[in-house]
Parts: structure tokens; sequence; C-alpha cells
């Protein structure tokens, strides 16, 4: 089947999406900085008819016409805008492209008998759009570059085969090239692409290189060119309205379900599972309740999830009703379909231990669920990391290193200052006779950061035995001479 | 008769143990070491004393073990039951500060049976419930100064409550090679 593009152009797209919301009838102009000054982008068409053109610098067309209003760009806004318009153009064909910032190209093919001829197809486009109050200029052709050049430069539909007549009367500048380009081929007098085609090819490619020839070739068809189809927006949430408001746990745990399930079968297509889930109540009193649930791993699987939401619905407060639920997955990740039995038992006890994770956490906190990992120091404090447990596997390989404590605190001063441990002293209203000490391991501070607990030097850390049992870990600063318990051994 | 050690030790599944003294946190060290599973530790999340996992890596990996860190106590026990009841974590230690009432020890019993976990609560000295199926106090001893090897593990268990048979004592050592508790000596001898 020939390939049948529309291209479709919206040459005041700017200003007419502003005037869209706010019809005016004055000269109306869009600005922007461009060039060190504030100048016209975009105007309304009565504003052309003044005299006013793009580019023009702001306070020369305000002389021209000092009634016209102004509204600065907002090409963010734009490009939203386009894409709404590349997402309504879904009805005429599935394979919608952008053009620039401007403009949208159709694939056709194949869609075009669901209108009488290919004429009908764009006088539907653009009824449509006036009625949306847009300007739009359309061409359709067998080529990408084609319909472009009949779009920006003449208009109407271009049968197969009479590709090539209907070109050859449009100026050298329909073929999508460069400003410098296009004043060259004009000077040389290459004014239509019919000059062009009629020029010997080896010729128009020594003098203009290769990019000249490829948009010729593009524009006949010659040479393939793609459009760039926009991907679909997933969005993962659900809504549920009630005829009568509702107010029981039951109620909205089965709403819920049916919520959950339809979320889980859009993230099963798009192999992805949610991390953050984020249920909002809407009460009949305005009012809305929210409640998240964050899973320590990606899942999709609905029976999976409804009981770890158990808690936090039991805590809604309904009021006098709620009588719509919405459920959005606010956070989404990459889940492969994998095997069932890969994993085999040590997967399932992962996956249990996570989902309890996720249920404690839905009570104190995710991040307040930690797992220790590997560090490379030697300070007591520094020689582990401790991450959130959601976010981190367990993993590293631990050393068994001998004379480190089992609890850690941060040091609690006691008496003496002398360089050798003292024989007996009083830790937290205690008093302790020391029967051993080994020692001293002396380990200095790690310059490169500065930890205010470390302010006081290098320690000389001692495993101290008492005569009543306990063993404790205990430093002595020499640069300041004090000494610390900091530790306790099993 | 007296109960022998290796009636009581490793602890019963499936149920909720207690243990106070100085040793308590020692004692559960060494319970999760010899058992080598899964750990869920649980604290308040104002304590200052932390677990050390360089100071842990003698009795179990660190990477068996998740910590969570509750605001308040009644979080802290609600956290524990879930954790008991999941069954998901072979091991959930707590470290409560408050005293347990009967209903609150009996709740965690009831979940740990559900769930097939056991539970260890590291509990202040006297802060016990009466549902507990076993209570220990440990507190270290000295090894005395004519012993060269490093063993710092030497600690007195006596064994306070227990739901099926007598009270003992014992002095105990964690043997970090065979992985295990040895009893060094039964006491009274």
């Amino acid at each position: 089947m020939p390939r049948r593009i529309v291209s479709l152009w919206f040459p005041r797209m700017a200003s007419d999406r502003i005037l869209r919301s706010h019809p005016i009838s004055a000269p109306f102009a869009v600005t922007s900085y461009e060039k060190s000054t504030e100048r016209l982008y975009c105007l309304n068409s009565k504003a052309i008819r003044l005299g006013l053109a793009p580019g023009m610098g702001l306070s020369d067309a305000k002389a021209l016409c000092p009634d016209l209003l102004t509204r600065a760009a907002d090409h963010y806004a734009d490009d939203r805008f386009l894409k709404l318009l590349a997402r309504w153009a879904d009805r005429y064909c599935p394979w919608v492209g952008f053009d620039g910032h401007d403009g949208l190209l159709l694939d056709v093919t194949g869609s075009t008998h669901f209108f009488s001829s290919e004429a009908d197809l764009l006088g539907d486009i653009h009824e449509r759009l006036r009625s949306y109050q847009l300007n739009v200029r359309s061409g359709l052709a067998g080529s990408i570059g084609g319909a472009w050049a009949v779009s920006h430069f003449s208009k109407g539909v271009v049968p197969n085969g009479q590709l090539k007549a209907a070109l050859s009367q449009l100026p050298a500048a329909a073929l999508r090239l460069d400003e410098t380009t296009c004043a060259t081929l004009q000077r040389l007098g290459l004014r239509t692409i019919g000059d062009l085609l009629a020029t010997p090819r080896a010729t128009l490619g020594r003098r203009f290189g290769l990019p000249l020839m490829r948009r010729l070739d593009q524009a006949l068809g010659e040479q393939a060119e793609q459009i760039n189809a926009v991907a679909p927006d997933v969005s993962y949430a659900a809504r549920l309205n009630f005829p009568d408001p509702i107010g029981l746990y039951d109620d909205v745990a089965a709403a819920l379900e049916r919520l959950l399930q339809r979320i889980c079968e859009k993230l099963k297509t798009q192999e992805m599972g949610t991390r953050v889930l984020l249920m909002t109540c809407q009460r009949v009193d305005r009012a809305s309740v929210q409640v998240e649930l964050r899973l320590a791993r990606p899942m999709r699987d609905a029976a999976t999830i409804l009981p770890l939401f158990e808690r936090s619905v039991r805590e809604v407060d309904a009021g006098f009703g709620i009588d719509q639920i919405r459920l959005e997955a606010l956070s989404v990740e990459a889940l492969p379909v994998k095997q069932l039995d890969v994993g085999g038992a040590q997967a399932k006890q992962n996956d249990a231990l996570s989902d309890l994770i996720t249920r404690l956490g839905s009570r104190i906190g995710l991040d307040r669920i930690k797992r220790f990992q590997v560090a490379d120091s030697h300070i007591p404090e520094r020689s582990f990391i401790v991450s959130p447990a959601a976010y981190c596997e367990a993993e590293g390989e631990w050393e068994v290193q001998n004379g480190r404590p089992l609890r850690l605190f941060s040091p609690e001063p006691i008496d003496g200052r002398e360089k050798s441990p003292p024989t007996a002293f009083r830790w937290r209203r205690i008093r302790f006779s020391v029967a051993k000490a080994t020692g001293p391991e002396r380990i200095c501070p790690e310059w490169w950061l500065d930890d205010p607990d470390w302010r006081s030097g290098v320690r000389d850390y001692w495993r101290v035995e008492t005569k009543q049992g306990r063993r404790l870990w205990m430093f002595f600063t020499p640069q300041n001479p004090a000494w610390f318990v900091q530790g306790e051994f099993a | 008769m007296m109960t022998e050690f290796k009636q009581l030790f490793p602890l019963q599944v499936g149920r909720v143990h207690e243990a106070c003294g100085p040793g308590a946190v020692a004692f559960a060290a060494m319970v999760c070491g010899q058992v080598d599973a899964r750990v869920l530790w649980l604290q308040v999340g104002w304590q200052t004393e932390q677990l050390n996992p360089m100071g842990l890596v003698q009795f179990m990996s660190p990477k068996n073990l998740v910590v969570a860190q509750a605001e308040n106590h009644t979080d802290l026990l609600a956290c524990t039951e879930d954790g008991l009841r999941s069954g998901a974590a072979n091991l959930v230690v707590a470290e409560v500060t408050q005293t347990l009432d009967l209903t609150a020890g009996r709740r965690l019993q009831l979940a740990a049976e559900q769930g097939g976990s056991t539970g260890i609560l590291v509990i202040p000295e006297g802060a016990g419930s009466n549902a507990t199926q076993t209570r220990w106090h440990c507190s270290p001893i000295f090894r005395g100064n004519h012993k060269s090897e490093e063993n710092l593990t030497l600690q007195h268990w006596q064994l306070i409550k227990n739901k099926t048979g007598t009270l003992n004592n014992w002095k105990v050592c964690w043997d970090a090679k065979a992985h295990r508790v040895i009893v060094v000596s039964e006491d009274g001898e």
C-alpha cells in the first residue's frame, strides 16, 4: 500500500492557544525575549493586517500599533498543547508524531477509507480545528517531505504519482532547507523545486553537499524518513464513584480491591511494578482523606497488596461518608515478568520479608527499617552504613574482627586523666574496678571528614574487663587528656 | 531432677522468651547466632545504645539482620507482634523499655505460635510478663587472669522463670569456631 502522510502546521499556535480561552478582537501578539530584546513571536490575524510581523521588536510594534495587546510566550505550555493535539489526532490514525514545535505528522496510510475521499479527511480536520478556534494548514502527500512542502507552501491533496508535478511549482524553501542555502539558491536563480530537478544532480551535489540532495530525495519519497510517534502516557490511576456514600471498612476494602485490580492489570501489561500507592477518599463534606502505602519492593499483585493496606484503611475517618475513591500508583518501576519457580524457597522468603517490611513501614515509616552494610573506615561509628532496608539488598562480606564491642553509644566521660587505664572508676553510677585492660589500639580521626565528635584528636582504645564482670570499650584522648566509655562487649 | 541446658537451648521455637540483666543483648545475639536465620531487631528510636554490626559479626552475619526503630513503646510492641505473626523472620528481638503486662505478653505469645517464629524480649530487670516461656538473667563474668585465650564472652545465665520445668543456672561462653554456645560449668560445681 502506498504511503500517505498528512502534515499539519499550526502557524499561529501560541496566540491561538491563549485567545481560545480569552477571545478578543483587538490586535494581539505573543512576545518572547530574543536577541537581547522583547520581540513579537506570534500574532493574530488582525495584528498581521495592521502590518506587524513576527521578529519585530516590541517597542517598534507598539509605535505602529499603540493598542496592541501582548502576552509573554510560554514554550512549555505550547509544547503541552501540541501534545494534546497529537493525542487528539489519534482519531485519524494511530501513528502521530511531532514536527518541530508547531506541527504534527500523521501517517494515515490505510486509514483514509473511513472518509469518502482524502480531501474529505482534510476537510474534517479543518472543520474540527476551526471549531476549536485554531488556525491550521494541511497537506496530504505520499512522503513526509512532500506533505510538509504542501502544508507550508500550498494546500490540499497530492495524489500518488503527481508529487513531482505538484512540488515543481513550489519554492525551494519548501524543501526544509536552512536560510543560507535558500538565499544561495535564490541568488543562483534556482527559485522553485522544478528548477532544482531540472539541474543535473552531480552539479547540485558538488555545490551544496549532501543535505540538499537528501531533502530533495525525501520530498520525492525516494529516501526513507520516519515519523517518531509520540509514546502514549500511561497513567496508573483508577477512580470509583459511589451513588450513595459508604463508610464501613468492608465497603471501602471492596472498592479498593476493585481499583487495585484495575491498576494491577495495567501494571502487568506494561511490565511495571508500583512502589508507592496513594488512595484518596473524597468525603461527602468535600474533605478528602489520603492514605499512602509505601511498598518495600515493586509489586503488582492485587491480592498481596490489599492486606498491606488494611491497617491504614482502618484508620480512615469516613465522616459522613465517602462518595469517591481514587487510587494512584505514584511511583512505578520496571518489574519484568519472571518464571515462577526460579528463586524457589529463597525468593519466597525474601518476598515475605519485604511484605513484613512494608507492613511495619506503614506503621513506623519505611525509612526507619534499616539494614547494615559494609563500609571502609577505621572509625568505629563509620565502619558500617545504615541504609533503608526497602531500597537495598542484603549483601557485602563481613569480616570477623576481634576487639569490637556489641553495643556502641556516644562517648560517656569518666574520671581520670592518666595515660594508663584507671584502676577504678564510676560509670553510670556504678563503681567498677579494673581487672584487666588490653590495649591501646590507636585510631586517628579521618582528617578529610570534619567530624565534631573527633575534634579531640586521636584516641587510644582499651578493652577493659572489670572485676564486676562487665567488659567495656574505653578510650583515652592523649591530645586532650580524658577518658570515655564508648561501647560494651558481650 | 535439674533442668538440662540442652532441653532449653536453642530456645523453643514458636514461643516468646525474655532476657534481662547486663548481658541480655549478648544473650539475644548468641541465640540469633546459633540459629543462623533471618532476624528482625526492634528498638525504640530514642535509645542511644545502638547495635554494632562489627561486634555482632562474631555471632551472626549482619546480612541476615533487619533493624527497625519504632517511635514509642506501643509501636514497638505492635511491630513485634506483626513480625512474629508474619513468620518472615525466624527470630524477632525486641528491646523493651517498659514493663510488659499480661495482655501484651499473651498477645505476643499467640502471634509467635501463629507465625512459628521465636521472640526474644530484652527487658529491664523485673519488667517481664507472666506469659513468657522462659526468662533468663544474664550477666557477664570476669574470666580470671590465668586464662590466656581470647574469649571475651563468658557469661552467667540464670534461668529465673521456666514454664515447663525447674530453674537452674549455668556458666556459658560463645565458641566462635563451632558457632554455638557451650556450657563451661554447671553452677555450684
